[in-house]
């Protein structure tokens, strides 16, 4: 395959699999899985520290 | 007692002071060559505090082991407190801390002795080379393990960030390092010519991309969220822009080849997705101040928070200059000249060191049982120093670089050179005191912290928290 051919399709090849992360990231599916992830850092609240 | 059933903070601890003190021995360094060049005789022609031998050392000091205690210390925390779960590996744990402490010894020693393999950012000698492989691999073996064994069901997209840095770094590091040995101080690079060049600025720029960007983009995706007491603006927002930023940076680093012996697709390359870099990256600072959004009066009130909005501001800052530099033409003004340190500087004491900061006046407190820093006025005073320093060092060489650049280009009619390479540095000399006091000023506000640090410290106990018990 000419190397110009094949650089052409890597480059719609990328830009594919771009658009299929941003479809996948904002799909309603995930937006309950989302949501969790996103308060990780709240889920574990410094209230269960104890001090000795 | 720090038990199983308890997160290792003991290693966070270690991390986090010796952050504050490389901080202040990386900075001292900056400021004493950044004296150099106002005084060129200030340090008695001594071979060992001579300006090239002292530069990798004030880079490798604050790149390294500031900045890389920065991160060892807040991923272990992030990554702990994410996943619910004791950092895995035992002995390796306590390993990475003194193995990288090790690393940064001998820098101190080898760079003033002049023994360097001469590459930016990677001068260590192969010796230390294969050191840091070990440390680097042990973390990764810490990192991704407490990953495995998390309790939570989702990896944080903050664990996302340090787990693309730990990994990107270990290949930047094994590639751009490999050399053949002649003794036990000298080697010489498994690469030659344009490509020796390429392989170089690829690690360089992705030290960049990957230790300074990634790992602290880690740092805000953990602390921004839990200084505003609110999760990220967009976590869809925070996925999409992870990827398109490792996906993107890689291929960013022949702009610093830009007119060189370079093939010249290849610097084109580099420039085109240079530009494309300013997308992912203000993905990444708009995602971190718009978690802000309905709670921007708490940066009345929260120094801390104050902290982590202004990095993430020179952030957006120098992620815009970087990849206006990147295009050919303004870079044929910009390069070799002082715009580039100025532009260096606002990334790294604007966004790096400004994150840290913020990061370790959280967790500091909370390492050593308490909620707060002993003061909070010291805290301001450390930002306002920190602030107009920065502004000062950053102005200073925009003024420098731009009048650099077009006095080196400037020619009479007949072609000759308007102006010799003397006559551009004399002009130099107002910009480079203000860029040291700029720099004594950081320094100072290191100092106020470390005094913080000191008295947070000593009136704390060390805090032993427990891992939650539910599934």
């Amino acid at each position: 395959m000419d190397l110009t051919v094949f650089r052409s399709i890597m480059t719609v090849l990328m830009f594919l699999i771009f658009i299929g992360i941003c479809v996948w990231a904002w799909s309603s599916k995930r937006k309950k899985e989302f949501d969790d992830a996103a308060n990780l850092p709240f889920a574990d609240e410094d209230e269960t520290d104890e001090q000795n | 007692m720090e038990t199983n059933s308890t997160y290792n903070y003991t290693v966070i601890r270690q991390f986090s002071i010796m952050t504050v003190v490389w901080g202040i021995v990386g900075m001292l360094v900056g400021v004493i060559i950044a004296a150099q060049l106002v005084w060129p005789s200030l340090t008695f022609d001594i071979s060992f505090l001579h300006f090239g031998r002292l530069r990798p050392l004030h880079t490798n000091a604050v790149i390294f082991a500031f900045g890389g205690s920065a991160l060892f210390a807040t991923s272990y925390f992030v990554v702990q407190r994410t996943c619910q779960a004791r950092l895995f590996g035992g002995p390796l744990v306590a390993f990475t801390f003194w193995g990288w402490q090790l690393v940064i010894l001998l820098a101190a020693i080898t760079l003033p002795l002049g023994i360097t393999s001469g590459k930016e950012y990677a001068e260590l000698e192969w010796p230390i080379d294969l050191l840091i492989t070990v440390v680097w691999v042990s973390y990764a073996i810490v990192f991704f393990g407490t990953i495995l064994k998390r309790k939570t069901p989702h990896i944080y997209v903050a664990n996302w960030f340090f787990g693309a840095m730990i990994l990107t770094i270990a290949v930047l590091h094994l590639v751009n390092s490999a050399a053949m040995p002649v003794t036990l101080t000298k080697s010489y690079s498994a690469y030659a010519g344009a490509a020796d060049a390429m392989i170089q600025w690829w690690y360089g720029h992705n030290a960049v991309g990957f230790f300074l960007t990634a790992g602290f983009l880690g740092i805000m995706y953990y602390f921004v969220p839990k200084t505003a007491g609110r999760p990220v603006y967009s976590y869809r927002l925070s996925v999409v822009h992870f990827w398109a930023l490792v996906s993107t940076y890689i291929w960013a680093g022949p702009h610093h080849l830009l007119y060189t012996s370079l093939p010249d697709w290849t610097q084109s390359l580099g420039m085109v997705f240079s530009l494309i870099l300013l997308a992912p990256s203000w993905g990444g600072m708009i995602n971190g101040i718009m978690t802000l959004s309905g709670a921007w009066h708490k940066l009345r009130t929260d120094p801390i928070l104050r902290f982590l909005i202004v990095s993430l501001s020179f952030y957006g800052m120098s992620t815009f200059e970087g990849p206006m530099m990147a295009i050919k033409t303004v870079n044929a003004l910009s390069h070799y000249t002082d715009w580039t340190v100025g532009h260096v500087h606002s990334g790294a004491l604007g966004w790096v060191a400004m994150v840290t900061f913020g990061a370790i006046y959280y967790m500091l407190p909370r390492l050593y049982g308490k909620t707060e820093m002993h003061s909070a006025k010291l805290m301001e005073l450390h930002f306002w120093t920190a602030t107009i320093g920065i502004v000062l060092y950053i102005t200073s060489m925009w003024i420098a670089g731009v009048m650099q650049g077009l006095m080196w280009r400037a020619v009479n009619a007949d072609g000759t050179l308007t102006y010799s390479f003397v006559e551009s540095l004399e002009r130099m000399y107002p910009y480079y005191t203000i860029r040291w006091l700029g720099g004594v000023l950081f320094l100072i506000g290191m100092l106020i912290m470390a005094l913080n640090v000191w008295k947070t410290v000593s009136n704390g106990k060390p805090t032993v928290a427990a891992i939650p018990q539910t599934a």
